[in-house]
């Protein structure tokens, strides 16, 4: 049942690849990374523009409850080939990773199955594990506040 | 009071997060992780016995050299760093199947 997502991303390379299979016609896998409104279903950010062509631009972006934005990245659309394959420049806007190239290669297994392979160049070995750990940090930062948080105010939490 | 070592107060650090990066590609000598830090050699040392301590790192002598190992066991313990990425893509992916799933059926109900 090999529906997980995959991650190879080798020492000392400036890249990774993510690749996964999907329960969908290749059509509609395709479809998903296209339209906008099913963009923002999945990716769970706000598409300000998506130009589905070749050359076309796209923005994403996310804002907190006090509407403030918390994230927005752009990009730019290089190839766009129908059911097989787009190339295209990622940026986070405001952060230190630089601007990915991303080659996304859409494949049919079967008649209602279809796999992604995803492959993101970064501008250097160090960027990529940058972005690499960054979950993991903030995972860990997470884990680790609400320690402090626990620390700080044992009150709270002492049973009474 | 005296101070735990244990591995979340280990990596609460960012230092030590960012050592245990390095040794995590591949096994290093103390002055070969110093040497990628700004800080004092003294303070990377620190760093590293803490986190030796707490046995995320392990040392392996190879001949005159001491080499420091991330050790495996004990960061399962807290997670392979690339766990929380690939785990989100995860998620990103399934809510993808899921959303197109619920189309293909909107569109079977709006042609019956």
């Amino acid at each position: 049942m090999g529906r997980k997502t995959k991650i190879n991303a080798e020492d000392g390379k400036q890249e990774l690849l993510i690749t996964r299979e999907f329960d969908l016609p290749l059509g509609l896998l395709f479809k998903a990374y296209t339209e906008p409104g099913l963009v923002e279903q999945w990716m769970g950010t706000k598409v300000l523009k998506l130009e589905s062509k070749k050359h076309g631009s796209y923005q994403f972006e996310t804002t907190d409850t006090e509407g403030k934005v918390a994230f927005r990245a752009n990009g730019v659309i290089h190839e766009f080939v129908s059911n097989r394959k787009i190339t295209r420049t990622f940026e986070i806007e405001n952060a230190p990773f630089g601007v990915q190239l991303e080659f996304l290669e859409f494949e049919q297994l079967t008649d209602n199955t279809s796999k992604l392979n995803m492959r993101t160049i970064y501008e250097s070995a160090a960027l990529r594990n940058q972005v690499l750990q960054l979950p993991f940090a903030q995972g860990i930062n997470m884990a680790h506040d609400r320690l402090q948080d626990i620390l700080n105010n044992p009150d709270s939490y002492r049973e009474k | 009071m005296e101070t735990r070592r244990d591995v979340f107060q280990a990596i609460a650090d960012p230092t030590r997060r960012a050592i245990l990066t390095l040794v995590a590609l591949q096994a290093m000598t103390p002055g070969a992780i110093a040497d990628r830090f700004d800080s004092s050699r003294q303070t990377i040392s620190k760093h590293i016995q803490i986190l030796t301590e707490c046995r995320l790192l392990k040392q392996e002598e190879s001949g005159r050299e001491i080499y420091y190992h991330l050790n495996p066991k004990k960061m399962k313990e807290v997670a392979n760093f690339i766990e929380p990425f690939r785990k989100m893509w995860d998620d990103r992916f399934n809510k993808l199947e899921t959303v197109m799933k619920q189309s293909m059926k909107n569109l079977a109900h709006k042609e019956k």
